[in-house]
């Protein structure tokens, strides 16, 4: 029924105090079922067996935070997949979304998922942000042999902090750096252009639904620059995804809403391509 | 030189041995309501936890000594986030924990001097009432598939009786407290009352995404107690005109 469950016992790591690390008790049991295994072995230039993920973009507004991405996903130049879900709800109060080889991305994903849940179950308690956003620091530090040879996966971290009651972002290069963002972030191929698009239309006062709009305008433009960026699809019916943090916990926000605005967001395209202007006062 | 004890004697002494430990500890609980699964356990400790989550949909209550039940709801816990990490969240079920406890429990028993002095529930809610399943495990290894309600501990079988009379798989969630809390707090024929402060609450919410497993405790366990007081004495008031053998009103 187990592996390793012979004698009517499970092996002795199940019961022992041991760790409360989901990673390290997998690697103990069950080493091969963790990210990246079996690859490390395959020599350089195997890049090309997984496609890439793109756009993410994340920000703050009083009261919470939003992460959201578009749907591509590439392989060189031909669309590998156009509906890719590239948030994920790790926990009620973090989400993560991720850039890069996606094979591996979601994998880390899952991993962390179960960590963090894991943690809660056998602690009683969760982690806090803080120790959320180190350990998956951690994640993506043990991924550096498979980023050297292509496979690189970077994760945007989004979370409502409870102690001090405000939304955070955390960013992470290849090799395990984390730096905590100020108000707004972004990653992945078509970043630059997101980056500059949100930088022009953030406020420190938005309201969620503004804020949406903003994250919406942003994935526009980096769609519009960027060949590996996916916009919005009104014939398919296929929207950016949008995730909000706040102290309720994580909510995915409905299709129709934002159907609604990517909408009102291409209509506005329709008078103006290059997007609402920013005053010059 | 060792003397010789027959196999009988020896598993009876063991069972006598299981049976008194546990029966020096508090009973727990755990009934269907019509929102999904409740899980009551008389519990001084704010931190040492009678009741806790497996999974998603699955809940653990244990009695007995702690360090025993808290080592089997680690191995618990690692086997379904094992199992769920390995095939998906929907592999796991109720069934597999229920069995690897009580094939564990069954291996103590049997082959170690000392067994363990511990009872377990597995309750894992289901989509609808009737997809419901709750396990109880006892000390040698039995399993046994409970309907509607069951309790673990010493005197689990006062502590059924009391349960039997007032449950109702569509009664409120204050309701199922309420008669969970009354049948603990009878648990020995004595009178006790109960408090927020004794009690650890759990229900396992059919309504909720994700991970149906919810604590309840503070100033919400106190007004759900509350209400379901007031609830009690009222029922108590109508079935009384309609139903001659109810005989809650003796107990109160």
């Amino acid at each position: 029924m187990f592996e390793g469950f012979e004698g009517g016992r499970m092996p002795a790591a199940f019961m022992s105090a041991g760790t409360s690390s989901f990673t390290e008790f997998l690697r103990a049991v069950n080493p091969e079922l963790l990210p990246g295994r079996h690859l490390d072995a395959a020599g350089g230039g195997t890049e090309h067996l997984t496609p890439d993920a793109t756009t993410i973009v994340a920000m703050t507004f009083p009261g919470g935070v939003l992460l959201a991405g578009d749907r591509r996903a590439t392989q060189g130049n031909v669309i590998a997949n156009r509906d890719m879900d590239k948030l994920y709800r790790t926990d009620e109060f973090s989400a993560v979304a991720i850039a890069g080889s996606a094979g591996i991305g979601i994998e880390l994903a899952r991993l962390y998922q179960v960590e963090l849940e894991h943690y809660e179950k056998l602690e009683g308690r969760s982690l806090s942000l803080e120790g959320k956003a180190n350990k998956l620091a951690q994640m993506v530090r043990g991924n550096l042999g498979m980023a050297m040879q292509g496979f690189v996966v970077i994760p945007l971290l989004v979370g409502f902090d409870e102690v001090t009651e405000e939304g955070r972002v955390f960013s992470y290069d290849a090799v395990g750096g984390r730096y905590e963002e100020q108000r707004y972030h972004s990653i992945g191929s078509g970043s630059v252009f997101a980056k500059g698009s949100i930088k022009k239309l953030y406020r420190d006062d938005l309201d969620e639904t503004t804020a949406i709009k903003v994250a919406l305008e942003s994935l526009y433009d980096a769609a519009d620059e960027d060949s590996a960026t996916g916009g919005p699809d009104l014939h398919r019916g296929i929207f950016p995804l949008v995730d909000v943090i706040t102290e309720d916990g994580h909510r995915r926000i409905s299709v129709e809403e934002v159907a609604r605005l990517a909408t009102e967001v291409v209509q506005g395209r329709s008078v103006h391509p290059d997007g609402p202007t920013a005053r010059l006062d | 030189m060792p003397f010789y004890v027959a196999p009988e004697q020896q598993m009876k002494d063991k069972a006598d041995y299981a049976r008194k430990g546990i029966a020096r500890g508090r009973s727990a609980v755990v009934l269907q309501y019509e929102g999904g699964i409740l899980l009551v356990a008389d519990n001084m400790s704010r931190t040492l936890h009678k009741i806790s989550e497996l999974y998603d949909r699955i809940g653990f209550a244990a009695v007995g000594r702690y360090p025993e039940f808290e080592n089997l709801r680690l191995m618990g816990v690692r086997f379904a986030d094992v199992r769920g990490y390995q095939f998906d969240r929907r592999d796991v079920s109720g069934r597999q924990l229920a069995n690897i406890y009580a094939q564990t429990l069954g291996t103590v028993f049997s082959e170690s001097l000392k067994p363990w002095e511990v009872e377990i529930v597995v309750a894992e809610v289901g989509d609808t009432a009737d997809d419901d399943e709750i396990y109880r495990i006892t000390f040698d290894g039995s399993i046994v598939d409970e309907q509607g309600f069951v309790a673990v501990g010493g005197s689990s079988e006062h502590v059924s009786n009391q349960i039997k009379d007032r449950f109702d798989a569509r009664a409120p969630l204050s309701a199922a407290l309420n008669a969970a809390t009354h049948a603990l707090a009878h648990e020995n024929g004595e009178e006790r009352e109960l408090e927020a402060t004794n009690l650890e609450v759990a229900v396992l919410d059919r309504s909720r995404q994700h991970r149906k497993f919810r604590r309840i405790h503070g100033d919400r366990l106190t007004a759900l107690i509350e209400e379901g007081k007031r609830g009690a004495t009222t029922t108590t008031d109508a079935s009384d005109d309609t139903n001659t053998g109810g005989n809650e009103a003796d107990q109160d």
